[in-house]
């Protein structure tokens, strides 16, 4: 078989011209992958201006090879020409494996290009694997609200595709000295006709407002007291990179706009991880937070019926604990920076 | 303006009991409804209709009882309902399903706008929708949070992103896919529901269109699931009490172990 066609690919996601952390988290999966089928592991980037030295970093993380299509009108995404770059790329180098992240590019630009090329989508993946004697890859993922595990094949089709969760697994340690190959791919005009037109970006007011894509919430409620002390959220939520909640009676009070109630009248989410602080768990609020993935609690009252629902709580005064959880975050997070890795595998 | 609504029928998975011993779902307790996430899709066509006028098609694949969930989508303001329902068209898996639905778009229907979910709580993949846009060549413009404006052949709309509202400009024809920001789903009016009781669901098997044998139901699906596992569910889990500062100490300790357990930090 040529050997071409056994890649395995993995898109990167870009903004800006700066890689997102998938683009590497996807790269460990990849390589874990293409080392079991003996393939060579491609990362494909579609942007515009992305210097050398950030493409270089894929192969520092482990891609063997990286594709680089750059154009002015890849620098944002739209789904029609990122797709028909992809189309031809996979027309003309048939990989085995495409895996994209399961993000709000990967999950439109996928599923358009798998009808684009004919083969089977598996989404937001959570462990990826290879079949042995068969070599097909095996995609898991939650469903039904997480209350099942499947394990999808895509037996006939190539290449087998897949979105993966973010942060489903950690980056490979990068290794400056690692050599790989960068190619840059012309894309001719007619591959960038794109009926929609993307006009700005927007940013999110300033307490977020993106409690349904996140994967971390941290909320507030009574127990917080007052205005003020809305902050120890706020302070919490941004040393995790979370969204912002709040149950009912913090919303009422004015200590947070609506947008970020949580519960019955408020929004339903299912984060990877759900903070409920000084949050009594009421069955109202409850309706809104059941699907989430890991519940953690702080509360000084040992009998708030939060604790019933929470995978881990702390009973103690919110005052303490919050102020102490994020000073011990921060040293981990320095800790990390000094080693010079954010978390990742040998 | 004619816009069509594919919805879903899913399990109710408010009333989804798992049963503490095996963790599995206890089937006799779940009631089919609308997939609660279509309900914004047929609320965002409704307002678009009373606003540009027009006509709405809800359109859904499914068991002969997703007539039902067809019929409380006209009670809130749709005006027809078209069902396909047909043994071969089972076990699509959502390439298969997107063929299925974008073939019955093209042969019914001349439209402007197919408004769909975000995703369905049961597969829970949100790939039908920018699948259907593919089958049928148009644009597609997902997680739709705001409709700020139609000047007759295009809309400026909101996108919600990791990043923040991508702002677009998208002609007709084109397909959405909308989150719950986009507007509060209206409940239906006793005279919506009469005229659904009275109006009549179009049930349509593999013979009603030009359907590719090949490409529906389990056989034309590229993908296959292989194994179901139910992860058991004990929710409740360790408690720390803090009594002194060790406690204390102990607790952000464990608390920020915990994150990186789970590869959240
Ligand atoms: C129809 C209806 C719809 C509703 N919809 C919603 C909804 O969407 N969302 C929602 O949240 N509620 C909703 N509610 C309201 C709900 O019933 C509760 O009143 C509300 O959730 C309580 O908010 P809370 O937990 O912040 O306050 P409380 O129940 O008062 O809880 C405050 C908690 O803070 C703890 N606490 C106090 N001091 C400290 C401290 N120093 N350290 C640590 N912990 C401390 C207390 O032990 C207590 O458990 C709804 C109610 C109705 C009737
Ligand atoms: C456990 C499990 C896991 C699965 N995983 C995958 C997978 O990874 N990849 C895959 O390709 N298939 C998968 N499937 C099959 C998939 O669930 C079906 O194809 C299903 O018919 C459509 O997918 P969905 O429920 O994810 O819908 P989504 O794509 O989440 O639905 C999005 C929107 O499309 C519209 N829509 C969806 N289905 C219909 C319909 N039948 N009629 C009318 N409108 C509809 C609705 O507007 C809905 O809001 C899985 C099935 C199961 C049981």
């Amino acid at each position: 078989m040529d050997l071409m066609e056994n890649q395995v690919w993995t898109l990167a996601e870009q903004w800006e011209g700066k890689l997102k952390p998938i683009s590497y988290e996807l790269l460990a999966w990849g390589r874990n992958l293409a080392d079991k089928l003996n393939a060579p592991l491609v990362s494909v980037v579609m942007g515009n201006g992305i210097p050398r030295e950030t493409l270089e970093t894929l192969v520092h993380y482990g891609a063997d090879e990286v594709y680089c299509v750059q154009h002015p009108r890849l620098s944002h995404f739209t789904c029609e020409s990122y797709a028909r770059v992809l189309e031809r790329l996979i027309q003309t180098r048939r990989p085995t494996i495409l895996l994209g992240g399961a993000t709000t590019t990967g999950r439109t630009l996928l599923p358009y290009l798998a009808v684009k090329v004919g083969t089977g989508l598996t989404a937001d993946c959570t462990a990826l694997d290879i079949e042995p004697g068969t070599g097909n890859l095996l995609q898991t993922r939650p469903a039904i609200g997480g209350n099942i595990m499947a394990t999808i094949k895509t037996p006939n089709h190539r290449p087998q595709m897949a979105t993966v969760r973010p942060r489903s697994k950690k980056p490979l340690c990068p290794d400056p000295t690692r050599k790989g190959r960068i190619e840059t791919i012309e894309a001719p005009e007619e591959w960038m006709d794109n009926r929609v037109q993307f006009l700005e970006l927007q940013a999110l007011d300033e307490d977020g407002n993106s409690l349904e894509s996140a994967d971390i919430v941290v909320s507030g409620g009574k127990g917080l007291k007052k205005a003020e002390n809305f902050s120890l959220i706020r302070g919490l939520a941004e040393e995790l990179g979370a969204a912002i909640g709040a149950s009912r009676e913090a919303v009422e009070r004015g200590w947070i706009s609506y947008p970020h109630q949580v519960g019955l009248s408020g929004k339903t989410i299912s984060p990877k991880l759900y903070i409920a602080v000084g949050i009594s768990g009421s069955i109202q609020h409850l309706a809104g937070i059941k699907s989430s993935e890991t519940i953690l609690a702080v509360n000084s009252d040992p009998g708030a019926p939060i604790f019933q629902v929470a995978n881990f709580g702390i009973v103690g005064d919110l005052f303490q604990v919050i102020p102490r959880i994020r000073d011990r975050l921060r040293e981990y997070r320095m800790r990390k920076q000094q080693e010079g890795t954010h978390g990742c595998e040998e | 303006m004619h816009i069509v609504v594919p919805i879903k029928q899913v399990p109710d998975t408010a009333k989804v009991k798992l049963d503490p011993e095996t963790g599995t779902m206890i089937r006799s307790e779940t009631d089919a409804v609308m997939n609660p996430l279509d309900l914004y899709a047929v609320e965002t066509a409704i307002r678009l209709k009373e606003q540009y006028g027009g006509k709405i098609t809800v359109l859904s694949m499914g068991p002969s009882s997703a007539h039902r969930t067809l019929k409380e989508a006209l009670a809130m303001g749709c005006d027809e309902g078209v069902l396909l329902s047909d043994k071969a068209f089972a076990g699509a898996d959502t390439w298969a399903t997107s063929y299925a639905l974008s073939t019955a778009i093209r042969e019914s229907v001349p439209y402007d706008l197919i408004i769909t979910g975000e995703r369905a709580t049961d597969g829970d993949t949100g790939q039908v929708g920018p699948g259907i846009a593919a089958w049928l060549n148009i644009p597609v413009a997902t997680y739709v949070a705001r409709i700020e404006n139609f000047d007759g052949t295009r809309f400026t709309l909101a996108r919600l992103t990791e990043e923040g509202y991508e702002r677009l400009s998208v002609p007709l024809p084109c397909l959405l896919t909308v989150v719950k920001e986009i507007a509060i789903p209206r409940l239906p009016t006793l005279k919506g529901i009469k005229r659904a009781r009275a109006s009549e669901i179009s049930i349509r098997g593999k013979d009603a269109f030009p359907f590719r044998d090949e490409y529906l139901g389990l056989r034309g699906s590229p993908t296959r699931v292989v194994k179901i596992e139910t992860p058991q569910v004990s929710r409740k889990g360790e408690v720390l009490v803090i009594k002194t500062e060790e406690d204390l100490e102990k607790a952000a300790e464990e608390f920020v172990r915990f994150l990186e357990e789970r590869a959240l930090i």
